[in-house]
C-alpha cells in the first residue's frame, strides 16, 4: 500500500500532491475522511476544491453519531470503555510523571561532557547507567499500558461483536464499497481519539488500500501507526509528558508521529528531546512540519530527507542508506 | 539633556526632570500631564500622581508589606503632588488617593488614570507595572462560539430560601455528552467582575477547557453561608447537585465535579468538600481566606472570620482528604499570601495533588480572572493534546 504522509495543510500542498499522483487511471471518486472535525465533519468545502470537487466522504462521524442513536447498548458500553479506558490513562500518568522525573533529574545530574579523572570517568559512567534504567522503567511504563488499551479495546470488540450488530455492520459494508471504489483516500487532521474510534469501529485496517494510495496528515497520519503518542508542550501548564494514548490502525509501525513538532514540542531543547527519542527507539520519531511529504512504498522503509529526532535530540534528516 | 538609558544607567524620573525646570509653572504641569499617562511607568518605578489644592495627599492601597498610606509630596511652587513606588516586574497593583483639606478627608479614584477594576465593594484605580498583561483569553473574542446562560431558582431546605443560580451551558452543547460540573461560588461576582463567561467561552474555543457546565451559586447571608457553615454544604451537595445531575448530562462522578470560590468563597468549596470527601473531585481555592492560629486567639480578621478560623485550626490539627485535586492561587500582594503558602503544605501532606500559584497582584477579581486559565485547564483540561489539525 502506498501511503503518503504530509505536513498540517494550513497552506494546502494536498491539490499539488494529488495532481501529482496521476490518479486519471482510476474512475472512482477520493474517499475522505474528516472524523477529526468531530461537528465540524461536513464541513468539507475547502476539501473538496483541492481535490478538484471528484471526492466523496465517507462520513464516519455522522455515522458513529447514528451508532450511538440507533445502538443505545453499544453506545451505553462504549462509553463504559471510555471510562475504564481514562481512568487507566489517569493513572498511567500519575505513573508517567514519577517516572519521567526520575529520568530527567538523573539526567541533569549526569552528562557534564567534561573528561577528568578515572574517579570522575566512573562516577559518570553510573550516572549513565542510572540514566538508562530509569529509561528503561518508562519504557516498560508505555509498553505495558499500550497492552492495556490494546487487551481493554479487544475484549470490549469480542464481547460487543459490532459485525453482529445490524446498525454498525450496514455502515461497515457501505464504507467498504466506497472506498473499494475510490481512486484514493484522503484523512484529515482533527482529535486523534475519535479519529482512531471510528476508524477501529467502521473497520477500515482489512479495506484499506483497496482504493489507491492514502494521503494523510496531522491526525490523520497519527491514526495510521501502531502507537499514538500525545505530546505538547505549549499548553497553559507549560511542557507535558508524551504520553502513550493507544493504537491507530498499524498500517504503519515502529514510528512515532509529531505532527506540528515545531510548534508543539521544544525542539531547542535538546535534552529533553533526547529523552523522548531514546524512549521510543528503536521506533523513529518523525517531524511532520508544514511543507513535509514522505511517500512510503510496501518496504516500510523511510526516505532520505525524512526529519526525525536523532538519539542525541537533534531533529536531523535521514540521508541515503 | 536627558540621560542616556543603558545598562547600569538609571535614567532620570519624569518626575525629577520635570522638578529640575525652571521654572515649573502652570503650563509646564499642564504639558506633562498631557505627555504622560498616569501612573507614569518607568522600569520597575512607578510614579503617582495627584493635581489638586490640598494639605495632605496620600496614596492608599492594600499591598501586603508596604505601610497602607503613602504621602505624596507637592511639587514646588505647583499643586502637583508625586510619590514614587518600586513596582516588580508584572505587577497590577489597585489603589486609591486619599485628599484631605480642611481637616476633611476624601477617598477618591485616580482622577489622572483611566483605569478602573471593579468589584462589589465599588470601584478602584490600577496600576499596571512594566511587564503586566492583560491576557488576551480574558477579553471578548468575535471568533469563540458563545455558550449560554440562563438563570434558575433552587428551593433549599437547607438554606431556607430560594436559591438564584445562573447555569452555563457550552457552545454546541448536546443532550447526548456528558460534562464535567464547575460549582462558582460568588457566581454572580464571577460573572460580573471577573469576565467568567467570557473566560469559559475562550478558553473552551481554544481547547484549553474541556467544555463544561458550570453553576453560578450566590450566598444570601455571605458571612453566614460562607463561612463553613453546614447548611450551605447540605444545599450544595444534597440539594443543588442531585437537581442538577438529573437535568443535564453531567458526568456524575467525583472526577466531573469541582467547587470553585475565591476568598470566602475558598472557604465555603474547602468546607463543603470536608463535609462530603466523596462527593467533589477537585477545588479551585482562589485566595482563600484560610486564616488560622498557632497560639492564642488573636487572628485580626474580626468576629466575621471567628467561624473560619475555628475551622481552619481544626483542619489543620486533623488534615484530611477532602478530594483528588486542589488548584489554588493567590496574589503576593495580599495578607492572606501567608495563610494560603502555609496551607499548601498541609493539603500536599492530606494525599491531595495541589498545584499552587502565586501572582504578583492583589485580593481582586482580575487577579482571580488572569488566574483561572491556568486552573480551570489543570482541573478540566480541554482536548488540545488530542488535536491535531
Amino acid at each position: 500500500m502506498k501511503v503518503i504522509l504530509l505536513g498540517p495543510q494550513r497552506r494546502p500542498t494536498l491539490d499539488a500532491v494529488v495532481r501529482s499522483l496521476d490518479l486519471s487511471g482510476r474512475s472512482g471518486a477520493v474517499a475522505t475522511i474528516t472524523a477529526g472535525w468531530q461537528d465540524r465533519e461536513s464541513d468539507d468545502g475547502e476539501l473538496s476544491g483541492l481535490l478538484g470537487g471528484r471526492d466523496v466522504n465517507l462520513e464516519l462521524y455522522r455515522r458513529w453519531l447514528e451508532v450511538a442513536e440507533l445502538d443505545p447498548d453499544y453506545a451505553a458500553a462504549e462509553r463504559r470503555l471510555a471510562d475504564e479506558l481514562a481512568e487507566r490513562q489517569d493513572s498511567y500518568l500519575l505513573r508517567l510523571d514519577h517516572a519521567l522525573r526520575a529520568v530527567y533529574a538523573l539526567q541533569r545530574r549526569s552528562g557534564s561532557g567534561r573528561s577528568g579523572s578515572a574517579g570522575q570517568r566512573g562516577r559518570e559512567r553510573l550516572r549513565a547507567e542510572a540514566v538508562d534504567e530509569a529509561l528503561a522503567a518508562v519504557r516498560e511504563l508505555d509498553a505495558a499500558h499500550l497492552r492495556r488499551v490494546d487487551a481493554a479495546r479487544g475484549e470490549f470488540f469480542a464481547d460487543l461483536r459490532p459485525h453482529d450488530r445490524p446498525v454498525i455492520a450496514r455502515h461497515r459494508d457501505q464504507v467498504a464499497d466506497m472506498l473499494g471504489e475510490a481512486a484514493a483516500l484522503v484523512l484529515a487532521g482533527g482529535h486523534v481519539g475519535v479519529l482512531a474510534d471510528v476508524l477501529h469501529l467502521f473497520n477500515l485496517a482489512p479495506v484499506l488500500g483497496s482504493g489507491g494510495p492514502v494521503i494523510a496528515w496531522s491526525a490523520g497520519a497519527m491514526a495510521l501507526t501502531d502507537r499514538i503518542v500525545l505530546f505538547g508542550d505549549r499548553s497553559p501548564q507549560g511542557p507535558g509528558h508524551p504520553e502513550v494514548y493507544g493504537a491507530g490502525l498499524s498500517v504503519l509501525r515502529d514510528v512515532v508521529l509529531l505532527p506540528h513538532a515545531r510548534s508543539r514540542l521544544r525542539l531547542e531543547d535538546a535534552a529533553r528531546m533526547e529523552v523522548f527519542a531514546r524512549r521510543f527507539a528503536p521506533a523513529r520519531c518523525v517531524l511532520l512540519d508544514q511543507g513535509t511529504r514522505i511517500e512510503l512504498g510496501g518496504d516500510g522503509g523511510w526516505p532520505p530527507g525524512t526529519r526525525v529526532l536523532a538519539a542525541d535530540g537533534h531533529a536531523t534528516a535521514l540521508e541515503a542508506a | 539633556m536627558t540621560t542616556p538609558a543603558g545598562p547600569g544607567v538609571r535614567r532620570k524620573l519624569a518626575i525629577n526632570r520635570l522638578r529640575d525646570r525652571r521654572p515649573v509653572d502652570t503650563a509646564a504641569v499642564d504639558r506633562f500631564l498631557a505627555r504622560h499617562q498616569v501612573p507614569i511607568v518607568e522600569g520597575a518605578r512607578c510614579t503617582f500622581l495627584y493635581r489638586g489644592e490640598a494639605d495632605e495627599v496620600f496614596l492608599i492601597h492594600r499591598i501586603f508589606g508596604l505601610p497602607d498610606h503613602l504621602p505624596l509630596r507637592r511639587l514646588h511652587g505647583t499643586d502637583l503632588w508625586s510619590v514614587v513606588l518600586e513596582l516588580p516586574d508584572g505587577s497590577r497593583v489597585e489603589y486609591q488617593l486619599e485628599v484631605v483639606r480642611d481637616g476633611h478627608r476624601m477617598r477618591i479614584n485616580d482622577p489622572l488614570n483611566p483605569n478602573l477594576a471593579h468589584s462589589p465593594m465599588g470601584s478602584s484605580s490600577v496600576c499596571y507595572a512594566h511587564g503586566h498583561s492583560v491576557p488576551g483569553w480574558a477579553l471578548f473574542d468575535p471568533d469563540a462560539r458563545p455558550g449560554s446562560l440562563a438563570d434558575i431558582v433552587v428551593p433549599s431546605r437547607a438554606l431556607r430560601r430560594d436559591c438564584p443560580v445562573t447555569l452555563y451551558r457550552p457552545a454546541r452543547f448536546r443532550r447526548t455528552g456528558r460534562y464535567p460540573l464547575l460549582i462558582v461560588h460568588d457566581g454572580g461576582d464571577y460573572l460580573r467582575y471577573a469576565a467568567a463567561k467570557t473566560v469559559l467561552d475562550n478558553l473552551i474555543h481554544t481547547l484549553d477547557v474541556a467544555p463544561l457546565v458550570a453553576a453560578f451559586v450566590s450566598p444570601g447571608d455571605r458571612l453566614a453561608e460562607y463561612a463553613n457553615s453546614a447548611a450551605h454544604a447540605r444545599y450544595l451537595t444534597a440539594e443543588l447537585l442531585p437537581r442538577l445531575e438529573a437535568e443535564l448530562p453531567l458526568a456524575g462522578t467525583p472526577s466531573g465535579r469541582c467547587l470553585m470560590g475565591s476568598s470566602f468563597g475558598a472557604v465555603a468549596a474547602l468546607s463543603t468538600a470536608y463535609r462530603y470527601p466523596e462527593v467533589y473531585g477537585s477545588l479551585l481555592l482562589q485566595s482563600g481566606s484560610f486564616v488560622f492560629t498557632d497560639i492564642g486567639h488573636d487572628h485580626g480578621g474580626g468576629p466575621p472570620f471567628e467561624p473560619v478560623v475555628r475551622f481552619v485550626n481544626r483542619y489543620r490539627a486533623a488534615p484530611r482528604r477532602v478530594a483528588d485535586r486542589m488548584f489554588i492561587s493567590c496574589g503576593v500582594y495580599e495578607p492572606l499570601i501567608v495563610p494560603n503558602r502555609s496551607m499548601v503544605p498541609v493539603f500536599e501532606a492530606a494525599g491531595m495533588a495541589v498545584r499552587y500559584v502565586e501572582a504578583r497582584d492583589g485580593h481582586s477579581w482580575e487577579n482571580w480572572r488572569d488566574r483561572s486559565r491556568e486552573g480551570l485547564s489543570w482541573i478540566f483540561p480541554g482536548p488540545q493534546k488530542y488535536v491535531y489539525e
